[in-house]
């Protein structure tokens, strides 16, 4: 085997390794999860209650609810994508492995997507019935949900990267991230909004899945850049 | 296992923390073999040394050359040949001590199987912690986890800050004489410890970090501290 290969052939056992560690961890401290997610259809069962229960109303509003409740659900997650981390020493250690740092980065973003985004993706057509969307709406809530969720980890991870080892941090975190979310937020509302008036969500949800590709080739390497400048 | 002919130099290394020049002009060359404590006062600077040499923290001015090469250069290369074990232990409450071990290992690009890395954690005196989840482990049974990569690894420069702490007599004796050993075949140590150890070793050297904290000298060597007012 060439050198090349077996580096390659290494850094992705390592990359693996990595992933299982981290659902691992998302396993036994699953309370966490399960936390953000009552959070979500606390936050969405609010609404019907502020607002009224005028079915027309509801209908219109429903696909903004929910997703700014997952914008607000999948922020209130983010603490945990490097903070104990960094608290207890392991990222010293990651940003010492071998690997290049943006990939543990993007490792650990789909760890924490598969452990909050997805759940949050499952759990927004349930919500939404409760809006009285109908299921096309649903459909596409659902699949602009799965697409955005992703976005919030990385552009999360630049932000909490950014922000490792200050007071106050997970406020700034806030502050920082959920302004560059509002492209994601009115991507997402609209697909819902377009699909309950027949328009088709077509070209919001392409729109939504070529900012995941730009968040994705960009967002690994800013927040391991982050990640040294905060290790400094 | 570490071959003798290593290298490590230091070129002119300074350090700044905040506003504050910690030390400057520090130049050393360290060859296979070599055991390093690295001494000085509190805040002296000495873990930042270590991070430094591992390319956690940019160093003020200096450079840094493992086997004839700056390591800012040949980056993955020399994370390849060195072990780092600061002072937070990198242990995972959630996880047994083994999964904490095996994920640290293989973080750094060294798999080991189960078996081996069961064997080692009973040498230090972990046989019967095994099962239970890191949480409840005492301050000195997570730094014997942790320091436990000592007797896996085949890296040849290692980097130690503060080893000894919390560490009871036994375990202190294990971790001595497994450094002495490591130096002993060709490989480098640098530690840092307040406390008085006894490790045998035929090259021993002191980088006393308070000889090189000389505020008047840099403060009018404007190549080291670069406009920063001490």
């Amino acid at each position: 085997m060439s050198p090349a290969i077996q580096n390659q052939s290494s850094s992705f056992a390592m990359a693996i390794a990595l992933l299982r560690r981290d659902l691992l961890l998302v396993y036994r401290r699953r309370s966490d999860s399960v936390t953000v997610l009552v959070f979500f259809s606390i936050v969405v069962s609010l609404f019907p209650l502020g607002v009224g229960a005028d079915p027309t109303m509801l209908r219109l509003i429903g696909g903004g609810v929910v997703w700014v409740a997952a914008l607000l659900s999948a922020m209130l997650s983010l603490p945990r994508l490097f903070s104990s981390d960094f608290a207890d020493g392991t990222l010293e250690q990651l940003v010492l492995s071998p690997q290049p740092l943006a990939l543990t980065v993007g490792i650990k973003c789909l760890a924490h997507w598969l452990a909050t985004g997805i759940p949050l993706a499952l759990m927004a057509p349930l919500l939404g019935l409760q809006f009285g969307l109908d299921s096309d709406a649903l459909w596409v809530l659902s699949l602009g949900v799965l697409m955005g969720t992703p976005i919030l980890s990385l552009i999360g991870a630049v932000g909490t990267a950014l922000t490792l080892g200050l007071r106050g941090g997970n406020l700034l975190v806030a502050l920082l991230v959920l302004p560059l979310n509002i492209p994601v937020l009115i991507l997402g509302a609209g697909a819902v909004d377009a699909a309950q008036s027949g328009l088709g969500a077509g070209a919001h949800l392409s729109l939504l899945g070529a900012l995941l590709i730009m968040t994705l080739i960009g967002a690994p390497f800013a927040a391991a850049s982050a990640l040294r400048i905060s290790l400094d | 296992m570490p071959k003798g002919t290593d290298l490590l130099q230091l070129n002119k290394l300074a350090c700044v923390k905040g506003e504050r020049l910690l030390f400057s002009g520090l130049s050393c060359e360290i060859p296979s073999g070599s055991l390093v404590r690295v001494t000085g006062a509190n805040g002296a600077g000495k873990t930042s040394l270590l991070r430094m040499i591992a390319g956690l923290s940019e160093p003020a001015a200096g450079e840094i050359v493992w086997k004839s090469q700056n390591t800012r250069l040949s980056r993955s290369e020399f994370l390849q040949d060195i072990l780092y074990l600061g002072h937070a232990s990198a242990i995972k409450d959630e996880l047994l001590p083994a999964e904490n071990l095996m994920a640290n290992c293989t973080i750094q690009g060294e798999a080991f199987s189960a078996p081996e890395v069961h064997a080692v954690l009973e040498e230090l005196g972990m046989g019967e912690r095994l099962d239970v989840e890191s949480l409840s482990l005492s301050a000195g049974q997570r730094r014997r986890i942790a320091l436990a990569r000592v007797w896996l690894t085949h890296r040849p420069l290692w980097l130690l800050d503060e080893p000894f702490n919390a560490l009871d007599v036994k375990s202190v004796e294990q971790l001595c004489l497994q450094i002495s050993y490591h130096v002993g075949e060709g490989g480098i140590c640098l530690y840092t410890t307040h406390q008085p150890v006894d490790i045998v070793s035929n090259r021993q050297l002191t980088i006393p970090l308070d000889a090189f904290c000389q505020p008047a000298k840099a403060q009018s060597d404007p190549s080291v501290l670069n406009g920063l007012i001490l």
